[in-house]
């Protein structure tokens, strides 16, 4: 709580020094290190476990991520924003669901995952109408809608699973680009990610959403419309959570009402890993995408090395922690070597003031 | 020359004397009322909802929920979530589990005892790192909920302990009734009634609201802001911890996935029953109420034969209804307050 | 000039922490990385020729999983398998396992053995490891035939429902309403034994004064099954019995009854672990249940693997291998192995079991 207000702080001290002269830090923030942190695990990997460094991990460890990473995008935003959405896991089981009825009922299998979009983006509009318009807390919101999308699911397709998707349809869900190992899906994936990452850092809005983050009064008074802008990042959540359902679907060939389901958790964990501050106002695109990278990868390489889920599990959680323990941590350390630095100066100085 | 400042950054239900609308603002009314028709409603249709046997089942099925619940609304009404006690149940279960198959004769007092301590240690690490660290509950107790399920089946593996390796009288407290009531079920009233006279009669017990209206003037009040948020933690853990022993006692197995996926129908339940998740407002017996009613719910569902697929839809519109509810209750509150300022001005 | 130099040492600080945890983690995977390697061989030793096999539960930690893997490693090291493996998400949901067959398929594993969490779910993937060299077997709960070379079975899946049919029907004296308590709703092998009992007590005119009332779904979950146990009695108080064709779910039907009234008046049978169901059984809730040895479904699994991956047999009809001391075994058809009979349990024999 007293985190940000510091930060702030030394932001606005070093404003009038020199630094920005010097050119850009962003190799020192908390999103580099993540990626510093990706890059010395990635490389750990590649020399220490058999077989990781290879095309064939690359493909799979992409397909693993790419749900999470698609949610990710909004999810940075809106946690920017100091909100939160809890149902995007249950929007994509919703998706998923919906797609699966309309192909088992005979329609068109374009047409069935125009309607699941359009699903996602009712679901969207129904959270952003509750946060942004009726003013109700997001957390609350989108734990109802969390049970409440899950539920219509259950309603949707009951305890069947629709599995008899066209066969060219599923296999371009996991199909590879030649013997790169990069499968092709990750092509409209990066497409959405740019998307966001420019949405976020070179447009008004973007940084009207870190002004969100730090005071919605003072972002209202500048003139940003606060409901308007939360609006459209609920409406965008729920369409990118319901194409995560329709890759979930088509990736494992089957539509059921319990996909995806606590993916909302991992997602969450990724985003704050990658460096974005659950109290709003800080984050990066880069730093998320290093964030969802690394479980990822961490992910694939125990299940490579046949390591339990357990110690994933744990690990999760631990570096979750570690993640945002760490700047205190820091400033701690800092500040006990700065009072201890301080002591040593008024000290020795001290004696001869008092004899004079 | 504090308490009445306090009680008015409270907004305590307990303000103000019993006329009607002193009534109607009460939080916890919306819920009880759902609650009752529920009831009724499923008892006209199939009595039996309402034998002996089937009230048993219903105070069974909420009991564990009702100590979670009310625990978890110590935490919520200080801006805190508390996400990892279905982790922390899970443990204290199969803690519970190994203790009777290692040492059958061990007093179940004592066992209860060690579940709660148990809980109450890992519900201060939550309070510990959050204080401590400044960072919002919100990640640490997700981050200890992936962490403490982890320990669980490191710990656990795939060893389950059954009720039948637990001693009779111990598996007993939730067949034998007293009052009416099953014994597990009678300990967690108790300790609700008691955890909702600590939060409303008990100088701790207010700071924990005025924390959760205003942080900032809570520190300036001179309230020791870290202990207290501490001591919610710890509390809501022990009450986790006991949980954990309850469970044991009524379901067959405990093992390394016991109580995974409770905390967001905890939270849902302590929303339901009129808990602002953004702290300073809401009651122990509110929330209880909620634990109940979720619960009695999937029963009557069930006892009316319907689809089963509408229930977690039906929490779902619950939920929001409640915070809809409580939304338009502080709005008009606010309207209130600004009405009578102007005719004192 | 002073905060600037407060805040690069704060990063350095954080960086220095964070990769302290980098460190951690990776101490972590690479100490637990020694820890699986089972005893057999040495992984990453000179053993490349030897083949290796996988076995991929429905879920890790499981009683009864842990039983039937129990008899799998010991089967796989019997067989003749270099070095046996287990692997497995910690939650049975139909994509889970996925990942797991990947990582195999990379590991250049030479037989997989997997019991499917949801039939389709698996099947691009096991593809892929088919591509890779490897060999497929599916055993407790089968995936999409075309997805694997051989399905083990534990029994004959009409002759489990018939023997549970059977023992219902001795338990409430050959009339009344009874329900089921299954596992999940889409797990094959409930829902095959289910039809063949909705089949039977149609079909079987001792059967006809049996009404079947409900089906309900534990999701192998014990408080869920406990519920849905109790929601069983409430919406129908006539109900004579339950049939649980899932170990979690008799258990957990077992525990509801033996502390409500309806112990002893509601019958209840099924499929159970000895271990978990003799207090039930001693406390008179539960007369008879059945159940086939797990253990030799593990050991089945891997004996049939070995062939597969020796050439012996191809997954065809008609092709026969041997299964150590269980004896030989025939592929049927559809590429079905049959394990063996089921056992019935009673008061008077379940202390000879220990599973």
């Amino acid at each position: 709580m007293s985190e940000p207000a510091t930060m702030s702080v030394d932001t606005s001290k070093a404003l009038p020094g020199a630094t920005p002269a010097r050119g850009p830090r962003w190799y020192t923030g908390r999103d580099a290190v993540m990626i510093y942190i990706l890059i010395v695990f990635l490389l750990y990997a590649m020399i220490t476990i058999p077989r990781f460094a290879s095309p064939v991990t690359t493909g799979f460890l992409i397909l693993d991520v790419i749900p999470t990473l698609l949610i990710a995008m909004p999810m940075t935003l809106i946690i920017i924003t100091g909100e939160i959405d809890l149902s995007v896991a249950s929007i994509a089981g919703l998706s998923s669901a919906t797609l699966g009825m309309m192909w088992a009922g005979g329609s068109n299998i374009w047409l069935s995952m125009a309607v699941a979009l359009v699903v996602g983006l009712l679901a969207g509009i129904f959270n952003g109408v509750l946060i942004a318009f009726v003013g109700l807390p997001s957390l609350a919101v989108t734990i109802g809608t969390l049970a409440l999308f899950r539920g219509l699911a259950l309603v949707v397709i009951g305890d069947n699973a629709v599995a008899n998707f066209p066969k060219e349809i599923t296999a371009l869900a996991s199909s590879k680009l030649g013997a790169t190992g990069i499968p092709i899906m990750l092509i409209p994936v990066l497409v959405v990610v740019v998307i966001f990452g420019l949405i976020l850092h070179q447009t008004a809005f973007g940084r009207g959403l870190y002004a969100m983050g730090y005071s919605k009064d003072a972002a209202h008074f500048v003139g940003i419309n606060v409901g308007l802008s939360k609006f459209w990042l609920y409406l965008a959540s729920g369409v990118v959570a319901a194409a995560a359902g329709i890759f979930w679907t088509l990736r494992y060939t089957s539509a059921r009402s319990d996909n995806a389901s606590g993916l909302e958790l991992t997602v969450i964990a990724a985003v704050l890993l990658g460096g974005v501050s659950i109290f709003g106002g800080k984050g990066s695109i880069p730093g998320v995408l290093a964030g969802v990278l690394l479980i990822g990868s961490l992910n694939y390489a125990l299940r490579l090395g046949r390591v339990s889920d357990v110690v994933l599990v744990s690990l999760t959680g631990l570096l979750l922690i570690a993640s945002v323990i760490a700047p205190s941590i820091s400033a701690s350390i800092t500040r006990w070597r700065h009072e201890r630095r301080l002591r040593r100066q008024l000290s020795a100085p001290a004696e001869p003031s008092v004899t004079g | 020359m504090s308490a009445p400042a306090i009680g008015t950054l409270n907004n305590s239900p307990k303000q103000g004397g019993k006329s009607a609308s002193a009534w109607l603002k009460l939080r916890e009314l919306p819920v009880t009322v759902a609650l009752v028709v529920l009831v009724v409603v499923t008892a006209v249709i199939n009595p039996l909802f309402l034998s002996p046997q089937g009230m048993k089942d219903l105070l069974l099925n909420a009991t564990i929920m009702m100590l979670l619940a009310a625990g978890q609304t110590m935490v919520i009404v200080t801006r805190n979530i508390d996400l990892s006690v279905g982790s922390i149940l899970g443990l204290v279960a199969f803690g519970t589990g190994s203790i009777f198959a290692a040492n059958p004769n061990m007093p179940i007092v004592l066992v209860v005892l060690i579940g709660m301590v148990f809980g109450a240690v890992l519900g201060s690490l939550n309070g510990l790192l959050t204080v401590w660290a400044k960072v919002p509950s919100l990640v640490i107790t997700l981050g200890t909920l992936y962490v403490f399920r982890g320990l669980n089946n490191a710990w656990a593996g795939p060893k389950q302990h059954f009720a039948g390796d637990r001693p009779q009288a111990f598996g007993n407290l939730s067949v034998n009734t007293v009052l009416g009531m099953p014994i597990i079920t009678l300990v967690a009233v108790i300790v609700v009634i008691i955890l909702a006279i600590f939060m409303i009669g008990s100088r701790p017990g207010r700071d924990l609201y005025a924390i959760g209206s205003d942080p900032e003037a809570a520190k300036l009040f001179g309230i020791n802001v870290s202990r207290r948020v501490f001591t919610a933690f710890l509390i809501n853990g022990a009450l986790a911890g006991l949980a954990g022993v309850l469970y044991a006692s009524r379901f067959n197995a405990v093992g390394a996935t016991t109580g995974s996926g409770l905390e967001l129908d905890v939270v849902a339940a302590a929303v339901v029953g009129g808990v602002a998740i953004f702290g300073g407002s809401g009651t122990v017996i509110g929330a209880t109420i909620g634990a109940i009613l979720l619960n009695t719910i999937t029963s009557s569902l069930t006892a009316l034969r319907v689809d089963k697929f509408w229930q977690q839809a039906i929490v779902g519109v619950l939920i929001i209804t409640a915070i809809l509810i409580d939304r338009l209750a502080s709005l008009r509150h606010a309207k209130n307050l600004r009405e009578k300022e102007g005719r004192n001005v | 000039m002073f905060t600037q130099r407060i805040s690069t040492t704060r990063r350095i600080g954080s960086l220095t922490a964070s990769l302290a945890i980098a460190a951690l983690a990776l101490t972590a995977c690479a100490g637990s990385d020694a820890g699986t390697t089972p005893s057999a061989g040495e992984s990453g030793g000179s053993a490349k020729t030897d083949a290796t096999i996988t076995f991929i539960p429905k879920q890790l930690n499981n009683p009864y999983t842990d039983v039937v893997l129990g008899g799998g490693k010991e089967g796989a090291t019997a067989a003749g398998f270099a070095t046996a493996n287990v692997v497995g998400p910690l939650e049975a949901s139909a994509s889970s396992q996925v990942s797991f067959i990947n990582a195999e398929t990379q590991a250049g594993t030479n037989a997989i053995v997997i019991a499917a969490n949801d039939p389709d779910a698996v099947c691009s993937a096991l593809g892929e490891a088919r591509t890779a060299g490897a060999k497929i077997v599916a055993f407790d709960s089968d995936t999409n035939p075309e997805c694997r070379d051989v399905f083990i079975s534990q029994v004959v899946a009409k002759d489990v429902a018939l023997i549970q049919t059977k023992l219902i029907s001795e338990q409430i004296g050959g009339k009344g309403e009874i329900a089921i308590l299954s596992a999940t709703a889409n797990a094959t092998n409930q829902n095959e034994w289910i039809k063949f009992m909705e089949e039977e007590l149609a079909s079987n005119p001792d059967y006809k004064d049996i009404k079947l009332v409900a089906k309900v779904y534990g999701d192998d979950d014990d408080a869920k099954s406990f519920q849905e146990a109790q929601g069983l009695m409430q919406a129908h108080p006539n109900l004579k019995g339950i049939i649980s064709p899932t170990t979690v779910g008799i258990a957990s039907t077992a525990r509801y009854l033996s502390t409500s009234e309806y112990k002893g008046k509601v019958a209840l049978t099924g499929l159970g672990l000895p271990n978990e169901m003799r207090s039930f059984v001693k406390d008179g809730t539960v007369t008879e249940f059945a159940l086939w040895d797990p253990a030799q479904l593990g050991e089945v699994a891997a004996y049939a693997a070995k062939a597969l991956v020796d050439g012996t047999i191809t997954g065809a009809t008609g092709d026969k291998f041997t299964a150590g001391a269980l004896g030989e075994r025939t592929v049927e058809d559809g590429g079905l192995v049959i394990v063996g009979p089921p056992t019935v349990f009673n008061k008077d024999n379940i202390d000879e079991y220990d599973f």
